[in-house]
């Protein structure tokens, strides 16, 4: 039988907000709030978003032996990505693959001295709990007594500091445990709409004091996963499961710069990872990539519309697509093929008319990071 | 007169004409209207053809023509400024349609029943 829906530490706050409620991975989450899509879209592009994220997976890896190149090294069997480099209190950006290349999840690590903090996506958690289990020399630990919450946007650090003043010294993915109201946060300022901003686990006994803590200053607003979604988009940062997943390279969902050097053809800790053959030789020479497209006139073109060349050719689906509020016009995503350059023309078809797109550079909003 | 359909339409009576528009509970369940694609003026409809396209900022959904006749008029405003249906939909007409039958609007909901349709 499967599990009933789950509830985060925040439904009770979600629904005496007036949000309207739906399942999402397995959880019961915020879609909107009385506010609106477009509107909640908007303010933390320009002031400051809640959002809660408690469904997302939280996991410590932590090496047996004390030392953090032991876990490091383990971790970087997994993902191809500079595990070991990383420094204290830093995070980064990375993806678990396959045998066959493509993307298991896609996740940040944060080194927090004496463990990393893994934060993986909701529907692939207990999967790549399963996954990281099969590593020797570290012991896995799932988080369960701690939500997570996201406040972004330009005014998300003069109302977090208010709080908790330490958020100010603090840059783009750095990861810290800063105290509030006697209960330790672990923050990292990063997030998924492109503005500056901070994610926030809180003991799940004080997440919702914290969260009407910060919902008490006067930039901040509830907004759900409708708008995380659209902002999301726009900024061009891929949602796993629908612009990619197992059978999705990195380079071919435009993530090979998640790759660095070192762990590249010729670099120090080359390849040693799931599918490293594929994704190495792929890097720079994917068929098909990952590509920004802006459909002409206001219709969005959603996901799983199909996609034709200027002669009739199929060349793929969009894989995320609708309007972005801060564009002021529909977008979209697509894997196409690689040769097709940016300004090209290519077409959907939308309820059996052919509908013009301009293949584009991602992103369609540029981000806005405190570095 | 004012009579409404289960899905959500008010029809407004003007002359031998019908007035379309979307109710305030179905802008508040599209959410924020993005896109609308109406239909051309002079085409004749049957009951329950799906007519307009409404796009929210979450999806994507028909209106449908609530009688049989011909569009007589279309709101071009409307797709310019597709909010203006989140704004005040009792005025933000979508089309209007002259029936093939003069007793088109008997069958449909007066208010009362409406409203007890959607609380």
């Amino acid at each position: 039988m499967p599990d009933p829906t789950r509830r985060t530490g925040l439904y009770d706050l979600h629904v005496e907000q007036g949000a309207r409620m739906v399942p999402f991975a397995g959880w019961d989450m915020p879609v909107q709030f009385p506010m609106g899509v477009m509107a909640e879209h908007l303010h933390p592009r320009q002031r400051a978003g809640l959002f809660d994220v408690s469904h997302m997976g939280q996991v410590l890896v932590t090496p047996d032996d004390g030392q953090m190149a032991t876990a490091a090294a383990a971790l970087e069997t997994l993902i191809p990505a500079d595990v070991a480099g990383l420094a204290q209190g830093r995070q980064r950006y990375g993806l678990f693959t396959n045998d066959a290349g493509g993307i298991l999840d896609d996740l940040m690590f944060a080194n927090r001295g004496d463990h990393f903090l893994l934060v993986v996506n909701a529907a692939c958690a207990e999967q790549d709990i399963a996954h990281l289990r099969t590593l020797a020399g570290v012991t896995v630990t799932p988080v369960t007594d701690r939500g997570l919450v996201a406040l972004q946007g330009p005014q998300a650090e003069v109302a977090l500091a208010r709080l908790v003043p330490g958020v100010a010294d603090m840059r783009f993915m750095d990861s810290t445990a800063l105290e509030w109201d006697g209960v330790a946060l672990w923050i990292s300022r990063s997030g998924y709409t492109g503005e500056d901003g901070f994610e926030i686990s809180v003991p799940e006994t004080r997440l919702a004091d914290f969260a009407r803590a910060l919902l008490a200053q006067p930039e901040v607003a509830p907004i759900g996963l409708g708008a995380r979604d659209s902002l999301r988009l726009e900024v061009g940062m891929p949602l796993y499961g629908h612009d990619m997943d197992a059978s999705v390279t990195p380079a071919q969902a435009a993530l090979g710069w998640s790759i660095p050097k070192v762990r590249r053809t010729g670099g120090a800790r080359a390849g040693g990872f799931p599918g490293a053959e594929v994704i190495l030789a792929e890097l720079g020479a994917a068929p098909v990539t990952r590509r920004g497209l802006r459909p002409e006139g206001r219709a969005p073109i959603r996901e799983g519309v199909a996609l034709f060349s200027d002669d009739g050719a199929p060349i793929g689906t969009v894989s995320s697509g609708g309007f972005g509020p801060s564009v002021g016009g529909p977008i979209a995503m697509a894997r196409i093929p690689a040769e097709i350059p940016d300004g090209a023309t290519i077409q959907a078809e939308l309820r059996g008319k052919r509908v013009p797109l301009t293949v584009c550079a991602l992103p369609f909003v540029t981000p806005s990071y405190k570095r | 007169m004012l009579k409404y359909t289960e899905d959500h339409e008010w029809l407004r009576a003007e002359g031998d004409e019908i007035v379309v528009g979307i109710t305030k509970h179905a802008s508040d369940q599209l959410g924020d209207v993005v896109f609308i694609e109406l239909p051309e003026a002079g085409r004749a409809v049957e009951a329950g053809e799906e007519i307009v396209v409404i796009e929210s900022v979450k999806a994507a959904s028909d209106i449908v023509a609530p009688v049989a006749g011909t569009i007589t008029a279309v709101n071009e405003a409307l797709s310019d400024s597709p909010g203006d249906v989140n704004g005040d939909p009792m005025t933000a007409w979508f089309f209007r349609i002259k029936p093939a039958d003069a007793g088109a609007m008997d069958g449909f909901m007066d208010e009362a029943a409406y409203k007890a349709l959607v609380e």
